[in-house]
């Protein structure tokens, strides 16, 4: 994918989640804004079949639908259906209805956990059988998740088991559920703590899907027995003026004017 | 089960004199995955996503109680063959205190959609248990207690076996798991075999209403139920909504359950079931007082 093509997808990919989102009357709209650009990098652009994708940050499940129905597994019939009475795609995601949704999660802090088995899974697999330790889990976290404290056993786990195919990606942005991640419990998914446990840290602007994948490729050549974390640095409601690290845009539905000036911007980033 | 290479054991930090053997035989399939459980299970199911049947082992408390929202959205949700294996079910580890005992874990596990929970009254149980969870491949709960070995010839697969049954029964018992074994040792030695049938209940969901269970609370119409667990979502509680669904309502019904800790005192399992009224001998008054009746 070309650099125009990316920013074009991201744009692409801001407007069906709008849309979506302003149909459904619905809140956690810049959530999925934050993490939309991580997806594209390492959902879309890196994720090879054998490889785990796990949305830890269940709440940003709109952002999941949409690089999912970009890929072909959900239809834009049924992305039509977000939020409403009887459907499969509801707030957060649904158990057992899409391959590309492996654990519907919502409650935080499961992600990490689970991820960890995965790549534990591979690496006892290519022990007996063919190889998977080409394959990796991703995880995508948010910062204000990392405050569970699931993270740190599974943390644990991972440095002790060298799971090096397992791939982290923290939504970094600052803003979590009734405060900034500086008023609540402090920065929960600090480098330097990632790094003395064990892990390999990079950071990457969060919104740039070329320097994102890069650092994942980079990984990938990385088999040093140590498990990888992306920081990305993220903001808020990217891509939209008036939710940009703005707390309330986490919980705010749309209304028709705000859904208008949206979209024009888009418009003007993206060209989408 | 130890050499099967899709099988994973997984422990929190538990097993001392108990599980060596098993560490030693599955090598790489057995992990200890430190006092983290909460981690354990989310482990567990991505291990059971990618193909493997997982044992997890903990101090039944530690892993209901605490794992309960793990087990529930990881593993009962997506439907994954993640066997949870608490130890010490009940008042089990005894002066160890309340912290170590799990007298609520049925009514939290035996309502997660998809889990089926087994409690074996006998050590051969245990054993079929496993089977069954395995070939099952269901999400499972099992409470591991004080094991006696069961009698030669007693065939016990269904969630409700027929322990002692007679044409005539005079009373009709049910005792969940080892309280089981325990009804049946204290009703062989008062030599009340022929008057009292007695029925274990070693699985949840209650599958089919055993037949000869029902039967044999139509004929005796006198039913008393054992369980060392709290009345609150246990099986009392779940026989007595499935009788009064069947019409069914015995003249004389009582529940014995688990009593908590009465006065904030602590001892050893026996001396926690006499607090309850669960020890053979307060077993053998009220069966001794309702044959009088």
């Amino acid at each position: 994918m070309t650099k125009t093509e990316t920013v074009r997808l991201q744009g692409s990919l801001r407007h069906s989640l709008l849309k979506m989102y302003h149909s459904a009357n619905a809140g956690h709209v810049a959530c999925s804004l934050s993490c939309i650009d991580l997806m594209i990098a390492s959902l879309i652009q890196h994720k090879k079949t054998t490889d785990s994708f796990i949305l830890s940050k269940g709440h940003a499940a709109a952002s999941l639908y949409v690089c999912l129905n970009y890929t072909g597994e959900i239809s834009d019939a049924q992305l039509e259906t977000f939020y409403k009475n009887g459907t499969s795609l509801p707030a957060h995601p649904a158990a057992n209805k899409f391959q590309g949704i492996p654990f519907a999660l919502g409650s935080l802090g499961h992600g990490l956990p689970i991820a960890c088995g995965i790549a534990k899974a591979n690496k006892l697999h290519s022990k007996t059988g063919p190889a998977s330790d080409s394959a990796y889990a991703y995880v995508l976290m948010s910062d204000g998740e990392t405050n569970e404290g699931t993270t740190w056993e599974a943390a644990h786990f991972a440095v002790r088991h060298q799971l090096d195919n397992l791939i982290v990606l923290i939504d970094k942005n600052g803003l979590q559920g009734f405060g900034t991640t500086d008023q609540v419990l402090g920065d929960t998914a600090d480098e330097t703590q990632l790094i003395n446990l064990g892990f390999e840290v990079k950071q990457a602007d969060g919104h740039n899907p070329g320097e994102m994948g890069k650092a994942i490729e980079d990984f990938k050549t990385s088999k040093n027995g140590k498990p990888k974390v992306l920081i990305a640095n993220t903001v808020k409601g990217k891509g939209v003026s008036f939710m940009e690290n703005k707390l309330e845009w986490h919980y705010l539905p749309m209304d028709a004017a705000s859904y208008a000036h949206a979209i024009v911007e888009l418009k003007e980033k993206y060209g989408a | 089960m130890g050499s099967d290479e899709k099988i994973v054991f997984i422990t929190g930090d538990l097993g001392f004199n108990a599980l060596e053997g098993i560490r030693d035989t599955m090598k790489d399939r057995f992990i200890n995955a430190g006092v983290a459980e909460q981690n354990m299970i989310g482990v567990a199911a991505g291990l059971a996503h990618k193909g493997y049947s997982v044992f997890c082992y903990s101090i039944a408390p530690f892993i209901t109680y605490r794992c309960l929202e793990q087990i529930r959205i990881d593993v009962c949700y997506h439907k994954l063959p993640v066997f949870i294996v608490g130890n010490g079910g009940g008042y089990g580890y005894g002066i160890m205190g309340f912290t170590h005992h799990a007298i609520s874990d049925l009514a939290c596990m035996s309502s997660l959609p998809g889990l089926d929970c087994y409690i074996p009254s006998f050590t051969e149980e245990v054993e079929s248990s496993l089977t069954q969870m395995l070939s099952a491949g269901r999400p499972s709960y099992l409470r591991l207690g004080l094991g006696r070995s069961k009698p030669a010839g007693l065939k016990t697969f269904e969630s409700i076996n027929p322990l002692l049954l007679s044409p005539q029964p005079e009373m009709t018992v049910m005792a969940l798991g080892p309280l089981a074994a325990s009804a049946l040792e204290t009703i062989s030695k008062a030599g009340f075999e022929k008057k009292i049938d007695l029925f274990s209940a070693v699985k949840l969901p209650f599958a089919n209403f055993n037949d000869k269970f029902v039967q044999s609370v139509k004929a005796s119409e006198r039913l008393l139920i054992l369980e060392e667990h709290v009345s609150r979502g246990g099986i009392a509680e779940n026989i007595a909504l499935s009788l009064m669904n069947l019409g069914i309502m015995p003249k004389q019904f009582k529940a014995i359950p688990a009593a908590g800790y009465p006065g904030e005192l602590y001892g050893d399992q026996n001396y926690h079931q006499r607090q309850s009224g669960l020890d053979q001998a307060s077993i053998l008054g009220i069966l001794q007082n309702w044959l009088m009746q």
